[in-house]
């Protein structure tokens, strides 16, 4: 197996008092679906915001293709070609689609070919493409979130909960365009509550459990075995 | 055409259209719509506050900046014409040189405190503009040699400008093509060109990234975008473009002293402003100040009328006695906060 491209070693992260994230080990395999599970408030999201940059590791390593990235700003990380989706989409109300989708082409104009992609992935960005983005329903927020990510080749993407409270129909949406930026050999961590969307996209998996990665292995492996996601997570992947 | 000129950004409302469009006419033709020396007077002011409080909004509505310290700036461009004027003598070389000179410390201070401060939290940069705009102004005060004290400076500017210089002989509609006229169509140039290069900005790529911060600092940053820098900037644009806007003030009055170009009354004007024209809307500058401006010069004329029409009658002369004119600007502003929450423009623009 190649060097993966991202790999946490001890990653503390403190939030005020709190000690979210307790010393987390994680390798994320380059042009793979890396998939981050766990319950709520095991520390999935503080660890993706720590690998941004918006929280900071006061211990440990974030290491990106052999870079230390831990104490950079978060624009220098984003700039490495770190792709961030966050929970709450973070779109920009006040511009209109087109401008969100501009902004996030940090590295020059919108390559047209890219751009036609999204639309065949995600055909209601086209549609409302001059329209402030404030006027969407959620589930196109959610689309122009993860558009504006993939609007460009990044070296890896980070994404969470894409699928959370959307519709089943804009959920077989987002599958599909996940798979196809799976299909493209686009690295990936992915942090997904929806278990038939984690076992059809991911490659390997890592349980967390109290700010601490507790299992990792193969997707198959994990969604094959009822007794061992019960153990992990409280709960079987057949039921969801 | 007009498109390109306003940087795409049409007014999107017909009764804003209008609006801005007779602004345009009035402020444009003035001097031979409303010949009175006060009434020209106040057709500069508000061209000058125009921009003033579309600089404001730069900071406050674009890059959500909030700063005390606007007056300052704006008084570091007035001054700098008074004092470049002092001590070169009369000529357009004082003028380019005080105003250049202003605008650039302003910027420069702007750059110090933003460095400081917008990169902890937005809110330190309020404290800091508001304890560093205190001491800038008790320091034109005290240096009483170099800045006149409390009396200010009054000085010469290029004869050009005066009323004695004629440059055509006759009248035009009954005006006089005096040096006074120029000076008239300089301010008036000076801040049209500088609120079309305000409204350009916030419509180019450093504009939406402005907006962007404003909305969503964080996402901003994990796109790639240093909210720093960007704030910083913004700050610094805002500031020489408000020294710019001194500078037009002390060209148009020869005379700068701390209450008309430092006070924080000028600072709160310059918010009510903001506010009651629209937030993060360039035109909401454009009819905030010119309320504003109109309301300060001739609420108390209407009021003396109001009250005279309606003396017959008990307690209402009282009210509307011209004295109590402050007070009805409260009201004005009150209401207008109540009626448009959005400013008047952000309300002309969602019920078009």
């Amino acid at each position: 197996m190649s060097d993966p491209i991202l790999s946490l070693k001890g990653v503390r992260t403190n939030i005020a008092q709190y000690h979210i994230l307790q010393g987390v080990d994680l390798d994320v395999p380059r042009g793979a679906v890396t998939m981050l599970l766990g319950r709520n408030g095991v520390g999935k999201t503080t660890t993706l915001r720590t690998i941004i940059g918006h929280w900071r590791a006061h211990e440990g390593q974030v290491l990106f293709d052999g870079q230390d990235i831990a104490r950079l700003p978060t624009p220098a990380i984003a700039r490495l070609g770190i792709g961030f989706v966050p929970e709450d989409m973070g779109i920009f109300s006040d511009l209109s689609v087109e401008e969100n989708m501009t902004l996030a082409a940090v590295s020059g104009p919108i390559d047209s070919t890219r751009l036609e992609w999204l639309f065949s992935v995600f055909p209601a960005l086209g549609t409302f493409w001059k329209k402030d983005a404030g006027t969407l329903s959620g589930g196109q927020k959610q689309m122009l979130s993860i558009a504006r990510a993939m609007i460009e080749e990044r070296r890896l993407y980070l994404i969470d909960e894409p699928t959370k409270g959307l519709a089943p129909a804009i959920i077989s949406t987002m599958a599909r365009a996940l798979r196809e930026l799976k299909e493209q050999g686009a690295s990936i961590l992915l942090v997904e509550q929806n278990f038939s969307v984690a076992r059809a996209l991911g490659d390997s998996a890592n349980v967390m459990d109290d700010g601490r990665m507790v299992w990792s292995g193969e997707m198959k492996q994990l969604a094959t075995d009822a007794e061992l996601q019960e153990r992990l997570m409280g709960l079987s992947m057949e039921n969801h | 055409m007009l498109n390109k000129l306003l940087s795409g950004d049409m007014p999107r409302s017909t009764v804003l259209a209008i609006l801005l469009a007779v602004i345009l006419i009035c402020l444009a033709l003035a001097p031979f719509i409303f010949p009175g020396v006060r009434s020209v007077d106040t057709a500069a002011r508000i061209c000058i506050f125009i921009v003033l409080v579309a600089s404001y909004d730069l900071m406050l509505g674009y890059g959500g900046i909030v700063s005390f310290a606007h007056t300052m700036f704006f008084g570091l461009g007035a001054y700098g014409v008074a004092l470049a004027s002092t001590h070169m003598g009369r000529g357009f070389d004082a003028l380019l040189v005080g105003s250049l000179s202003g605008a650039l410390i302003a910027a420069l201070l702007a750059l110090l405190i933003g460095l400081f401060s917008l990169r902890v939290r937005a809110i330190f940069f309020a404290m800091i503009t508001l304890a560093v705009a205190s001491a800038v102004a008790v320091l034109v005060s005290q240096l009483s040699g170099l800045t006149g004290g409390e009396d200010g400076l009054s000085y010469k500017i290029p004869r050009e400008l005066g009323p004695a210089f004629k440059f055509a002989d006759g009248e035009l509609f009954g005006v006089k093509m005096n040096g006074k006229l120029l000076k008239y169509y300089l301010v008036f140039f000076s801040c049209l060109i500088l609120f079309l290069l305000m409204l350009r900005m916030v419509h180019s790529p450093f504009g939406r990234v402005l907006l962007a911060i404003r909305e969503n600092d964080f996402r901003a940053e994990a796109i790639g975008y240093r909210v720093v820098h960007y704030r910083v900037v913004a700050t610094c644009i805002s500031a020489a473009i408000a020294a710019l806007a001194g500078s037009l003030y002390a060209i148009w009055l020869r005379y700068v002293g701390p209450d008309t170009s430092l006070s924080m009354e000028i600072m709160i004007d310059i918010l009510l402003m903001v506010v009651i024209g629209g937030m993060g809307t360039m035109y909401g500058a454009v009819i905030g100040a010119t309320l504003f401006v109109l309301a300060q010069n001739y609420l108390q004329n209407l009021m003396d009328v109001a009250s005279h029409a309606v003396s017959g009658i008990p307690i209402l002369p009282d009210l509307l006695n011209a004295d109590r004119w402050l007070l009805w600007l409260g009201v004005l502003f009150i209401l207008s906060v109540y009626f448009f929450p959005t400013g008047i423009v952000g309300r002309l623009r969602q019920g078009k």
